[in-house]
């Protein structure tokens, strides 16, 4: 498994052909206390930077782009429930959906955990 | 999501502390202020709820109406509010809006009159920071001989809320526990002379304190000592007031809307609704007797996702939009989505059933009572 991560603030762990992707602790630490998630519906086909999801905090709404190009295969429904999870545990348990990859060539445009600690330093 | 503050932004006398709390500065109405600190907004917010919070509202425009008695005085800010000024009794506070010649909401604004007899003929006003420039054009432009503005730029002005407020700042000033809701008077602040009002805008008890900017950090500082007290940003600034159902000024209302399609004929006693001798005096009184075309109400979501300002409302199923949220957000007291719109008049019934586009998808919403949070401002017992 690898872990690849954007400039938008996702992470993307790559198993096989199928990406898990969610939002990094800065992002979560940026948004503040999340309050509501809009997850894609499955079968959903998107193209890289199109609109996947929807973060809410009290304050704002933030979109969550789709990383690469790809298939919706699953959505995490516990976030529905409780979207306070992307606070507490954003890199794991709090994964926002799995896509199918159709252009895994996409991968190697994204950043490694040092470079994307990196360019959070730069910020 | 960078938040660095544009070095042109104006700082308030509390920014150094801001920082050394921890504080998210952004740029707010030309000043750099903070949005939140390192608890966050649901935390400050249930915080402000439960015990006690100190925000930082120096941005807010600090003046005075100074004239020869309170008659002229008052007579005189008569002629641009719909309130009654001439009856606020020595010591006491009103919430009025300036309003324009069509009968347009200019700014909401904070009237007191001063307990001290010495000072008869001064109305201290308490204004919106992005309003400041605006408003006091208006002013200065309509005064008369004998009346001058004066504004206090080397005033600070901190809000300190909710229900152990008072015990709080008793222990600094114990005059303040016998002042009844919406009252001013001079307090001694550990020997530092401040001016003091029992009101807010969260919904809460509390106060708002005019101090001079030099002692500013150290007063916050004295207040934030108290493990009750914790430093509250705007973010939670705004949610508490939105749970209260306050207008804010540019969002909720603005130049286009009167006092009665922004519901908020509370302002307007007896005596000026029946005179209408005031600007845009004649629409004012045409929308009380026939009801105004379109009226603020406040809105409850189903389900957990916000609607924010700007989304169109609509009668279930029907695309056509038939009015405009102009706040919303998350409750943290709730634990729901709520939201304040304007509605044609027909709609506004509590209950109500309407609903609301968010992201092209149909959210149902009922038309609900505010405050959605219950006002617990600070009752004398007579």
């Amino acid at each position: 498994m690898t872990t690849y991560f954007t400039k938008d603030h996702e992470w993307l762990k790559v198993e096989g052909d199928v990406a898990t992707v969610g939002i990094t602790e800065y992002a979560q630490s940026q948004l503040g206390d999340v309050v509501f998630v809009e997850l894609p519906e499955t079968g959903k086909a998107l193209a890289q930077g199109d609109e996947a999801a929807v973060v809410e905090s009290v304050k704002a709404a933030s979109e969550v782009y789709a990383p690469v190009d790809g298939e919706i295969v699953d959505g995490n429904a516990d976030l529905e429930g409780e979207p306070a999870k992307v606070n507490e545990d954003p890199e794991n348990s709090a994964w926002f959906f799995k896509m199918k990859l159709s252009n895994a060539g996409q991968l190697e445009e994204l950043m490694n955990e040092a470079d994307y600690k990196a360019y959070v330093e730069s910020l | 999501m960078a938040d660095t503050a544009a070095t042109d932004l104006a700082k308030t006398p509390l920014y150094d502390l801001h920082v050394e709390l921890g504080a998210r500065m952004v740029p707010f109405a030309g000043y750099s202020m903070p949005v939140q600190y390192k608890d966050g907004i649901m935390k400050e917010h249930l915080h402000t709820r439960e015990a006690a919070g100190l925000f930082d509202v120096s941005h807010m425009g600090q003046a005075a109406l100074i004239g020869p008695d309170h008659e002229t005085t008052a007579a005189f800010l008569e002629s641009l509010v719909p309130s009654n000024m001439k009856e606020l009794k020595p010591g006491k506070q009103r919430y009025t809006v300036l309003l324009n010649a069509e009968g347009g909401v200019i700014d909401d604004l904070m009237v007191s009159r001063p307990a001290n007899p010495a000072q008869d003929g001064t109305l201290f006003l308490v204004v919106n920071a992005a309003r400041k420039d605006v408003d006091y054009e208006v002013i200065r432009g309509a005064l008369p001989e004998g009346i001058a503005l004066e504004t206090y730029e080397d005033r600070a002005l901190l809000a300190l809320q909710g229900p152990k407020a008072a015990e709080v700042l008793a222990a600094h000033a114990p005059e303040c526990a016998e002042m009844g809701f919406m009252s001013a008077q001079p307090l001694e602040f550990d020997g530092i002379t401040i001016h003091a009002s029992r009101s807010g805008y969260t919904g809460e008890d509390g106060y708002e304190l005019s101090v001079p900017a030099g002692a500013a950090d150290a007063i916050a500082r004295a207040l934030l000592a108290d493990e009750r007290v914790k430093p509250i940003g705007l973010g939670a600034r705004d949610s508490l007031r939105l749970e209260a159902g306050l207008c804010l000024y540019g969002h909720d209302m603005d130049e286009s809307n009167s006092p009665v399609e922004a519901n908020i004929t509370f302002c307007m006693q007896k005596r000026r609704r029946e005179a209408g001798d005031f600007p845009g005096g004649a629409r004012v009184l045409k929308e009380l007797a026939e009801g105004p075309s379109k009226i603020r109400i406040g809105l409850k979501l189903e389900g957990r996702a916000p609607a924010r300002e700007g989304a169109q409302i609509c009668l279930p199923g029907e695309a056509t939009p038939i009015g405009v949220v102009t706040s919303g957000g998350f409750a943290p007291t709730m634990q729901a989505p709520i939201a304040m719109g304007y509605v044609p008049l027909d709609y506004s019934k509590t209950g109500t059933q309407l609903s609301i586009v968010v992201r092209g998808k149909e959210l149902p919403a009922v038309v609900a009572d505010m405050p959605f949070v219950e006002q617990r401002y600070y009752r004398k017992p007579k």
